[in-house]
């Protein structure tokens, strides 16, 4: 990379561009290879190792005390004292000279609750700029900014190009890493496929160079969708607590026998939209309807007692009990069903037979059903929950990254279980970041950006570079 | 995510804020001196209509102020330690150490060697309390827990072992010296005398600070600041603070999180246990078993009063020290003050009317009218309601401020370095 | 095995290292540790010792399982010593006001207590439901709110009548049909155990089959675990809050029984105080389990008790209270030491169990 430069990196959820960059900045040791920095090849320990050799970095999930003025959070581990006192005034000058010099304007005395998130991004840049760094990293910059906040942050990646610095832009916005690069490094699989010149290439090109072209597809075929409607859900809205709606008048259809697939880059609302179907969210608005049944005022349990599996995002904090034994992972979510509950009792042999049986039917690869879920392997939590979640005979499924972080093998049998329950005249919402898997699974694909749908795709016809290009909002509106 | 909102807070998840609700008023210096002088204002008016002079009275002030030393070190302490990220309960813990360690140093050595060994047998409860939340990662509250009750073993065996005669109190401790302004004490007490309103009753409190004070008292008011200055004008204080706002941000930019947790616990424990040594020192000039009596929490009920914020636990410690110095006076003192509160509400209430919040308006007449029911039909107050009042004071206070009200943010969480959030 | 040994290992690691302390604090002392061990369990095992030991463990029992089921779900009810003193205050007052006949007498003391005892607690839960306010600092408050409501009720023109031949003062004694006789149980001795132990072992029994049979035990060892799993899996921890915290109020309205119905027979100025902290001493050391809860309480009333000799040999006997001290302190770390070795030992061994299962696999292939 050279001096003065905007180099932007891009590569699908997962090709490692986030262990890359934790590398750069010292939060992980890489196994091999070296980095140079100026020509001189360099070992990073630690973040502060990085800083003092000019690399700074913005992380996605912004790094800033909330209850501390700007100020404060700028100067904090490097701040500008007499005797140990805090020379505020001096600090203040020199936030004020970056604003100037790089066009960052933030109030210096604000506190960062009170802020919005394109300030606090300008507050994390200058952060960096404060320590002296040469060369930022940004992860996701965009990820959480609204159109105008993106093109603030563009213009000042200008300014900061223009001042001889150099920026690492990690994104998978292919539009926006088009407009703001000079250079542009694609990876996949934890390689490096090509580094391109954005004048060379199209948002398409660039998106199959992303994607690759080997595909081990989950392919599913001859439609088995039956015109009964399973979850009818409409107009659902939900505003955060910021005043920003997450979820703008959403509405959709799953039928039996079909698999809704919901595209999206990450923070778009698809989580939101989730855990409003499971009765998680209790300020949102809209009907939920399953099956003939208005559910929208009935809690988590009840919905779930209805025939709603639920394959969380987030297997650890909302998945398993780590601490507690599988049979139990098994109760967790059907506690009040059989053969888990006679009544108002657990019924313990019934569910640890039955977690026999999803041991034995799912492949869950464990000495027994007593370990504690924590001591399995990803992919191995993830069948115990598949299976689980496919008890008891639902109507509907909701499977959000059902193969996040789990090994090949898992992959391939929790797609085998998605197309069964399919098969078996389940209605499937899958949400998913991997787009073979959500070409491949789905009946139908809709596109959600910034909380609203935006398109419609057909898996048939659709390919992984049209849908990242709607995805990104980058045209291509309909297949 | 947004799930988590809904779980059950944790202890550190406690008075969770909302942001967009924070709005107060900033307390500038003329607010400060408008409110004190209405304060007096009330109080005089209400003195010249029961003539229950004890509500003000030099004595009563002095007694309120003295009371408020020991609420107010163990709140400094639990500010110390809440903003470096660790609830403190074992305050109360540390302070019975502190009581100790000054009943023993005191009476073998007098009372200032008594105060330094209370800090430091407070500081070695904090330390303990450190080792087990920051190096083991305990939960706060738990080990909070185990220190108040290990303390209370600790004193007891020492008791029995240094005074095998009568275990549960030491001798007398040598009292420590007072500050008295020769010729203008007395001339405040002549005016205090006279009754006159407002006047007397400023003289009152200008004797209160001017007759008799211990030195002690003049360390503690003086630690106010200090705090204030450490932790918000320093860039220690600043990074100390940073381990309870977003430790994770903070190890990002080289501050070493565990150190500074370390220091602040440590502190807290020396001003509790400093605090425990005015108790024996200075209040009673005797160590006594259980003289505590809960003062360590009142102490932290004083500093989320005040919004983990150095004024606001001083002005929490105040009122609760007033409260206590209350038992100590008359019924009639204690009934009097009811109608002080009767007309406090009303000011308030009137207040709100003018900025046109009409349900808090109404609430305030209708507690006033209550109140003011109770008082005409009552001739005393029984002794308990004084000593509950710190205790409801800040139940009401946090059912009807938590919203305002600001803890740090990481406080509570066990951090551990390089473990996500 | 090996689960059952990690869990033993932690308790008594850290009673190992109190009694070294212990030890240390003795010899330092000059006093000579042995002697002083075999004086405490001489006496200690003495039969009147023992009926006072049970009895004293019956009324620990109780205070810990109260605390307990709140610190299983990460809710810290530190409000248990307020909420049986009022409770007891209250069930002696009625108790000595009406006259039943003997089982319906008894039976509506217990009742009022508990209903006292889950009034109180349940402010709380409120107070955290409603206000957001934390129920460690709220149960604190409402400790010294109770201590105050009661001394402002027992006094002669209240609730409490003067104790004949005394100056003290306490309630009406409740009559012979509110009173639960005690059994004797240990031969040698004369003096009865409380016919309430019974209750404390249905209350422990109560407890365990409430934890680990019912669904609502389910949902609160859950919500104790991972508040957002239990959240997703569908359980109202807002309502798991007021009925755990009302639960725990119950129970602890029955820590005054034994005593009050087996012995005293009255709430006077010398009921016995500071139960509710001893309660979460021994929830602490017992981790919560209601059979760890069991030994816990055995052990803390055999040290009370057997501490009283000590006084005759020229040892104070507050080193017991240091032992005690050390002895939950230590057991907190410990036990957060052995969970987290736990957790990794059983990851290896899981790890090392399927690598071993798929070479088998391999080779019968």
């Amino acid at each position: 990379m050279r001096r003065g430069t905007v180099h932007a990196i891009v590569g699908e959820n997962g090709a490692g561009k986030s262990t890359l960059m934790k590398i750069l900045y010292g939060m992980q040791r890489a196994d091999e290879g070296t980095i140079e920095i100026d020509g001189k090849v360099v070992v990073l320990r630690s973040p502060s190792d990085a800083i003092a050799l000019g690399v700074g970095m913005v992380h996605q999930h912004f790094q800033l005390a909330d209850n501390f003025t700007v100020l404060e959070n700028v100067i904090l581990g490097d701040e500008p004292t007499k005797g140990g006192v805090l020379q505020l005034g001096e600090a203040r000058e020199r936030i004020q000279d970056i604003g100037r010099a790089y066009r960052l304007t933030v109030d210096p005395d604000a506190m960062v609750e009170d802020i919005g998130v394109g300030d606090r991004q300008r507050v994390e840049i200058i952060k960096v700029l404060y320590r002296g760094c040469q060369t930022l990293i940004l992860d996701e910059p965009t990820a959480v900014l609204v159109p105008q906040e993106v093109e603030q942050l563009f213009s000042a990646l200008a300014e900061l190009k223009s001042q001889g610095l150099t920026v690492i832009f990690i994104s998978h916005k292919l539009d926006e890493v088009l407009s703001v690069a000079d250079e542009i490094t694609v990876i996949r699989g934890g390689t490096t496929v090509t580094t391109v010149l954005p004048s060379e290439v199209t948002a398409r090109q660039l998106a199959e160079l992303m994607v690759g072209s080997e595909l081990p597809s989950p392919e599913t075929r001859e439609s088995t969708v039956t015109d009964v409607t399973v979850l009818d859900a409409s107009g659902i809205s939900l505003t955060a607590d910021s005043g920003r709606r997450l979820l703008d008048d959403i509405s959709l259809r799953i039928h039996a026998g079909e698999v809704l697939g919901i595209a999206g880059v990450e923070g778009n609302g698809q989580a939101e939209l989730v855990e409003t179907i499971m009765g998680m969210h209790s300020s949102a608005t809209g009907t939920v309807v399953l099956g003939e049944e208005d559910i929208s005022s009935w809690s988590t349990r009840a919905r779930r007692e209805a025939g709603v599996g639920y394959i969380p995002e987030d297997r650890s904090r909302h998945g398993l009990l780590l601490e507690a034994s599988l049979w139990e992972n098994r109760v967790l979510g059907h506690q009040t069903q059989a053969p888990n509950a006679k009544g108002a009792l657990i019924d313990r042999k019934g569910a640890r037979a039955d977690t026999d049986r999803i041991v034995a039917e799912y492949d869950v690869r464990t000495p027994s059903i007593d370990v504690m879920a924590s001591s399995l392997s990803g992919g191995n939590q993830q069948k115990l929950i598949v299976g689980r979640e496919m008890s008891g005979n639902p109507r509907l499924l909701i499977a959000a990254h059902p193969t996040r972080g789990v090994d090949v093998g898992a992959q391939a049998a929790i797609w085998d279980e998605i197309r069964k329950a399919r098969a078996l005249g389940l209605g499937v919402l899958l949400i998913s970041a991997d787009l073979d898997e959500l070409i491949g699974l789905s009946d139908h694909i809709k596109v959600l950006l910034r909380g609203r749908f935006v398109a419609d795709a057909d898996p048939l016809t659709v390919t992984p570079e049209l849908l990242g290009s709607a995805m990104t909002g980058a045209g291509g509106e309909e297949s | 995510m947004s799930i988590s909102k809904m779980s059950v807070p944790t202890p550190g998840e406690v008075l969770a804020p909302l942001a967009l609700q924070r709005r107060t008023v900033k307390l500038t210096g003329w607010r400060l001196a408008a409110l004190v002088a209405g304060v007096i204002a009330v109080l005089s008016f209400v003195r010249i209509v029961t003539g229950a002079t004890q509500i003000d009275s030099a004595g009563t002030i002095a007694a309120a102020i003295g009371l408020a030393i020991p609420i107010g070190m163990a709140g400094l302490g639990g500010l110390w330690s809440e903003r470096a990220g660790v609830v403190n309960i074992g305050l109360e813990g540390m302070m019975i150490l502190g009581t100790w360690g000054a009943g023993w140093a005191g009476t073998l050595y007098g009372p200032w060697w008594g105060l330094i060994a209370g800090a430091a047998f407070g500081a070695i409860g904090g330390l303990v309390h450190a080792v087990a939340t920051v190096t083991f990662g305990v939960d706060q509250i738990v080990s909070g827990v185990a220190i108040n009750l290990l303390g209370l073993g600790i004193t007891q065996y020492l008791s029995a072992l240094v005074w095998p005669g009568q275990p549960t109190q030491s001798p007398s401790i040598p009292a420590i010296g007072t500050f008295t302004l020769p010729g203008f004490s007395d001339a405040m007490a002549t005016i205090a005398e006279k009754g006159w309103f407002f006047v007397s009753d400023c003289a009152s409190i200008l004797r209160a600070l001017t007759f008799q004070v211990p030195y002690t008292t003049f360390i503690a008011v003086a630690l106010l600041p200090i705090t204030f200055f450490l932790l918000w004008r320093t860039a220690f204080g600043l990074r100390l603070r940073s381990c309870g706002e977003a430790p994770h941000a903070a190890e990002s930019l080289g501050v070493n999180v565990y150190l500074h947790k370390y220091i602040a616990v440590v502190v807290s424990g020396a001003l509790a246990g400093f605090g425990g040594g005015v108790l024996a020192t200075v209040l009673a000039g005797i160590y006594r078993e259980g003289q505590t009596g809960g003062q360590g929490f009142i102490g932290l009920a004083a500093m989320i009063f005040g919004n983990w914020r150095v004024g606001g636990l001083g002005a929490g410690s105040l009122l609760f020290g007033y409260t206590q110095a209350m038992q100590l006076r008359s019924g009639d003192a204690v009934h009097a003050l009811l109608l002080a509160i009767v007309v406090a509400l009303v000011v308030l209430g009137v207040w709100m009317l003018w900025r046109r919040k009409f349900s808090g308006a109404i609430t305030s007449l209708v507690v006033a009218g209550v109140a003011f029911l109770w008082y005409v039909t009552t001739d005393t107050l029984p002794d308990q309601v004084a000593y509950v009042t710190p205790y409801v004071a800040t139940l009401l206070v946090l059912s009807l401020a938590s919203q305002r009200l600001r803890m740090p943010a990481a406080d509570g969480k066990p951090y551990i370095k390089g473990q996500d959030h | 095995m090996r689960k059952i040994a990690l869990v033993v290992a932690a308790p008594l690691l850290a009673l190992a290292f109190a009694v070294l302390v212990t030890t240390v604090i003795l010899i330092a002392s000059g006093h000579a540790p042995i002697d002083v061990y075999k004086q405490m369990w001489d006496y200690g095992t003495q039969p009147d010792s023992l009926v006072l030991t049970l009895n004293l463990s019956t009324t620990y029992y109780l205070a810990a399982v109260s605390v307990a089921i709140g610190f299983k779900m990460n809710l810290f009810n530190i409000g248990v010593d307020g909420q049986y003193r009022l409770a007891a205050l209250f069930a002696a007052f009625v108790g000595g006001r009406v006259s039943l006949p003997p089982v319906l007498h008894v039976t509506l003391i217990i009742v009022v207590a508990m209903a006292v005892g889950a009034m109180w607690a349940g402010a709380a839960a409120v107070l955290k439901n409603r206000r957001g306010v934390s129920e460690v600092i709220s149960t604190i408050m409402l400790n010294y709110v109770a201590t105050g409501v009661i001394a402002f009720l027992l006094t002669t023109d209240r609730f409490a009548v003067m104790t004949e031949g005394s100056n003290n003062i306490g309630t009406q004694p409740i009559p012979p049909s509110g009173q639960v006789p005690g059994f004797n149980v240990i031969p040698e001795s004369t003096s009865p155990v409380f016919g309430l132990i019974l209750l404390a072992a249905l209350v422990g029994i109560g407890y365990w089959w409430m934890l680990s049979r019912t669904r609502f035990g389910f949902d609160l060892r859950a919500t104790g675990l991972s508040p957002t799993a239990a959240v997703a899996s569908g359980v109202n921890v807002k309502r798991m809050v007021l009925y755990v915290m009302l639960l725990s109020g119950a129970i602890a309205g029955l820590i005054g029984m034994p005593q009050l119905l087996g012995e005293s027979h009255t709430y006077n100025l010398d009921f016995p105080a500071g139960l509710g902290f001893t309660g979460i001493a021994i929830a602490l050391l017992g981790r919560n389990s209601p059979v760890g809860i069991v030994f816990g309480s055995l052990l803390w009333a055999f040290l009370d008790v057997s501490r009283q000799i000590l006084d005759l040999t020229g040892v104070s006997k507050e080193i017991v209270t240091i032992m005690q001290g050390v002895a939950v302190l230590s057991v907190v770390i410990a036990y957060e030491l052995v969970r987290r070795y736990g957790i990794a030992a059983q990851q290896r061994e899981v790890g090392r169990q399927l690598a071993a299962d798929a070479e088998l696999a391999g080779a019968t292939a």
